[in-house]
Parts: structure tokens; C-alpha cells; sequence
């Protein structure tokens, strides 16, 4: 049924490795040839749209670009569209260290050179009970993990935010301390839903969207996926993660979608899909629960929200 | 001095300075010009404005302790009434388009979430403010027992900066200035009223 990228797409320049992931990972494996990051094809949105639920529809660029939590450029949703237009997003490095066999700082074009970028078209639910379909470009977190050899110790994985107040003006204020940190199980990093996003509709990364590289992870609230990535370390205990030291009570380190345990300020039963006008059913891990339900069949979410 | 009759005078345009927004932010709202959540822009803009709106009908009886603004007063219940008027308009935001009017999750909403808690219970104190506010009333109930029913704009103004103060992720300084603001009014209030017995003897 899945038809090739490179077959549906006669762009020269659209030369990604194409996979898209619907309800089952199973359906979404098909995949075509590879090389540069950021073809632009927005204006073909078959290329997207053909591989949805059907029950979604996806948002347009600008509103996945115009309405964004990043509380480094500001604390109101159209803060950071208008306040990141001196962020610099290359050249850029990362940093991974911790329990790996090759620590090393990578500059991103050696990363990119070293993966298959490929299309992401998920759901994005945010705490605040409202919700995305965002076409992402990115790999996963796999292949970046592989490269650098965890150690077996090595149990969870710290994500680190770039800290530029001068030019990300939400830092200059300590609204959270700064910088923004996030963190996975390892099995939860190693999740082929799991990716490192560098693009949206065929666009480099926004710099309102996380420039140049961010965390998506689908089946968590939007905060979990970290933005502006500096630093990744592997660690064996559970890494402190920003939202939950400055409010434990209201998020946790899993932070799974789940529409059965309630945020105190947000039902978390229902949600508005932005450009709809009526609530719609929150599902249960945002829709993945067949990719990822198995990883927490010990866990009790209510406790570990 | 500015005498009863020019703070009267002023009402009509207060009124329309007052009333506009609302009239734009429905224009706005059918026209899809609200931004990319027009929905929680609403519910937003409307709820900011009531709270001001209450804090502003505290910091008039302030004023009117000045003598040249003694008259002041005046423009109170015009104000009072608006703040209702905006509060309803939220709550009518929150009940029908945010909620769709599913009567058994709000009340859910309503008695689970502290803030939408405040929220309400400010919005039920109000009622009873915005009912006795005709002259009719006061002489109806007595200008002692109209003044006792209007202390509770005292709880209002508090709940409605708690409820404010709550739905706020991270950075709270707007709702910390506004639960500053009506604190010290507050104080004022009660300074004035342990001064007064003194001056009297």
C-alpha cells in the first residue's frame, strides 16, 4: 500500500530517505534512497498527507510555526516567532559523554553525513491539552546512539538546551532554570519512534522549533522533546528533568499521554486539535500504544505519571 | 477639583472605550483572526480584562480618598458592571466553545482543578454584587446590608488573581503584580479603618 518517496515525488532535489509512520511502525518501514537533509517539497503535500490516520489532517506551517512552547524565547505561545530571529543555529556541535565507549563532540554536518534522514509525520499532544500532526524530517535516535557505543551501565539518556541568553531572550529571566534538560529510559530512547528531528514540511528546523536538531518523541507530552540539543549523556540513574524539578507534583519524569491520569491544572481526558473547533478524544500514549505499550507493562502510570 | 458632574460626563466614552474590546475580539474571533488558538486567545483576553477591571473598581475607592477625586466614585458601578459582564463572557467562552456545553466534565473541571475552582467561585460572588447594583436596591436593602453584601469584592479580586495565578506555567510576574496591587489595597482599606475610631475620639 506504501508507496516509494523517490516514485511519488519528481523533485531532483528531494533526494531523503522517506518513511512515515502511521498507526503501525509495521506499515511504516518502507523507505527510499537518501543523501541531503533539507529538500524542500512542502509544495507536494501527498508526500505527507497520503500516509496520515484518517482521522487526522496535518497543520500548516504556519501554525506549527506560530504557536510554540519554548520558553527560551519567551513565555507566550507567539514569543518565540517573533522573538528568535537572532538565534544562530550553525554551526553547531553536540556533545555526548557519560557512560559511552566513544565520548566524543560531534559537529552536526559529521552527524548528518552519517544517518538517513527520513519523513515523520506524528501527533504531537501538548500538557496544556492541545494537539499537532507535524511533518517532521529526522532520524532516529538509534543510529546516533550506535555510532557512540553506550556502555551496558548506561540506563538512561540526559538531553541538554543550548544556554545563549543573548540570543534567546526567555534565558535572560529565570523562569526555569536555565538550561532546559530532558531525559529517557534507554529503551524509550531506543524506540524506532524515537527521533532527532532537523526539519518540518522539507524546511530546515525553525529556529522557533528547536534549531537546528530537537527531540521528538511521540507518544509523550510535547515537553518531553526537547529542543536545541547541545549535550546528550548517557547516565545509570534517572537524570532530573526540567518540568518536573520546578513542579514534581504536576509532571513527571515519563510524562506518557495518557488520557486516564489528570494534570491538576488540564484534564487530560480530551484536547483541541489546533483548527479544530470541537474537543476531540485524547487516545491512550497519543495513538502509539501499539509501538510502545510493552515498554511500561510493569510500570503503574498512575504513580509514574 | 473634578466635580461629580465631569466624571459623569466622561461615562459615555469610558463606556465605549470599555466595551470595545470585547466587540473587536468577537470580530476577530468570526473573522479567524484570533491567531492559530482563537479559543484560548478568547477565554484569555476575556478573563484579563475582567480581573483588571475588578482591580480598577478597588483602586477607585482608593482615589476617592484623595479629595480632588473624591467624586470618583461615581464611575464605579459602571465599572463593577463591565467587570460582570466581561466574567460572564469567559465563563460563556469556557461553558460552550471550549467545552461544548458537556455539562458533566465542566463540572468536573469545576470541582477538580483548584484553579478553575477559584475561578468559579469568584464568578458566583460576583452575582450577587452585580444584582443589587441599582439605586433601586440600595434603598431596598439598606445602604448598611448593600455595603455588607459588597465586601465580597474583596474575595473576588483575590480568587479571580489566584485563579490567574495558578493557570500560569512558569513565569508569574503579571499575576504576582495584580495579587500586589489588590493586597495593597487591601492594607489601605484596613489602615484606614483602625486609623478612623482614633480620629473620631
Amino acid at each position: 500500500m506504501k508507496i516509494l518517496g523517490s516514485e511519488i515525488t519528481p523533485y531532483k532535489t528531494y533526494l531523503n530517505r522517506r518513511k512515515f509512520i502511521k498507526g503501525s511502525l509495521a506499515s511504516a518501514m518502507l523507505a527510499t534512497v537518501t543523501s541531503s537533509a533539507f529538500a524542500n517539497h512542502d509544495s507536494d503535500l501527498s508526500i505527507y498527507t497520503k500516509n496520515l490516520n484518517e482521522n487526522d489532517k496535518l497543520n500548516s506551517y504556519e501554525e506549527i510555526t506560530t504557536y510554540n512552547n519554548f520558553y527560551e524565547f519567551g513565555t507566550h505561545k507567539k514569543h518565540p516567532h517573533l522573538n528568535s530571529g537572532n538565534f544562530k543555529p550553525r554551526p553547531w556541535t553536540i556533545k555526548i559523554d557519560g557512560l559511552v565507549k566513544k565520548p566524543q563532540t560531534f559537529d552536526l554536518e559529521k552527524i548528518l553525513s552519517n544517518v538517513t534522514i527520513e519523513d515523520r509525520v506524528y501527533r504531537l499532544r501538548c500538557v496544556e491539552a492541545w494537539s499537532m500532526v507535524i511533518p517532521w524530517q529526522g532520524f532516529q535516535l538509534s543510529e546516533l546512539i550506535k555510532m557512540v557505543e553506550p556502555l551496558s551501565s548506561a540506563k538512561y539518556v540526559q538531553f541538554v538546551t543550548v544556554f545563549r541568553p543573548e540570543e534567546m531572550p526567555g534565558q535572560q529571566k529565570r523562569t526555569i532554570i536555565w538550561p532546559y534538560r530532558e531525559g529517557l529510559r534507554m529503551d524509550e530512547a531506543m524506540n524506532p519512534l524515537t527521533i532527532l528531528a532537523t526539519g518540518l514540511y522539507g524546511h530546515e528546523m525553525p529556529n522557533q522549533n528547536g534549531a537546528p536538531i530537537r527531540l521528538v518523541v511521540p507518544w509523550k507530552y510535547g515537553f518531553k522533546s526537547i529542543k536545541s540539543i547541545v549535550e546528550i549523556r548517557f547516565l545509570d540513574t534517572q537524570p532530573e528533568t526540567s518540568w518536573e524539578t520546578l513542579a514534581p507534583w504536576e509532571y513527571g519524569f515519563y510524562a506518557n499521554v495518557n488520557p486516564n491520569v489528570n494534570h491538576p491544572r488540564w484534564s487530560q481526558g480530551t484536547e483541541r486539535r489546533i483548527g479544530e473547533f470541537k474537543r476531540r478524544e485524547t487516545l491512550m500514549f497519543n495513538g502509539y500504544e501499539k509501538e510502545v505499550a510493552h515498554l511500561y507493562k510493569d510500570l503503574d502510570l498512575t504513580k509514574f505519571y | 477639583m473634578f466635580s461629580t458632574r465631569n466624571f459623569n460626563r466622561s461615562k459615555p466614552v469610558l463606556f465605549i472605550l470599555i466595551l470595545f474590546p470585547s466587540l473587536l475580539w468577537a470580530y476577530q474571533f468570526v473573522t479567524g483572526n484570533l491567531g492559530v488558538n482563537p479559543i484560548e486567545k478568547l477565554m484569555d483576553e476575556l478573563g484579563l480584562m475582567a480581573l483588571r477591571l475588578i482591580i480598577i473598581t478597588l483602586m477607585i475607592t482608593t482615589l476617592s480618598n484623595i479629595k480632588p477625586l473624591k467624586s470618583i466614585v461615581v464611575l464605579r458601578r459602571m465599572i463593577g458592571l463591565f467587570a460582570f459582564y466581561y466574567v460572564c463572557l469567559h465563563f460563556s467562552t469556557y461553558i460552550v466553545l471550549d467545552h461544548f456545553l458537556d455539562m458533566q466534565f465542566i463540572i468536573q473541571d469545576i470541582i477538580k482543578r483548584p484553579f478553575i475552582t477559584f475561578g468559579f467561585i469568584s464568578f458566583l460572588f460576583l452575582i450577587p454584587l452585580a444584582s443589587t447594583s441599582t439605586k433601586n436596591m440600595i434603598k431596598r436593602l439598606g445602604f448598611k446590608l448593600w455595603k455588607k453584601i459588597h465586601y465580597l469584592i474583596y474575595p473576588v479580586a483575590i480568587l479571580a488573581s489566584m485563579h490567574f495565578y495558578v493557570l500560569v506555567r512558569a513565569d508569574k510576574t503579571e499575576p504576582v503584580i495584580y495579587m500586589g496591587i489588590i493586597i495593597l489595597l487591601l492594607l489601605h482599606r484596613i489602615f484606614k479603618r483602625l486609623t478612623r475610631p482614633q480620629l473620631a475620639q
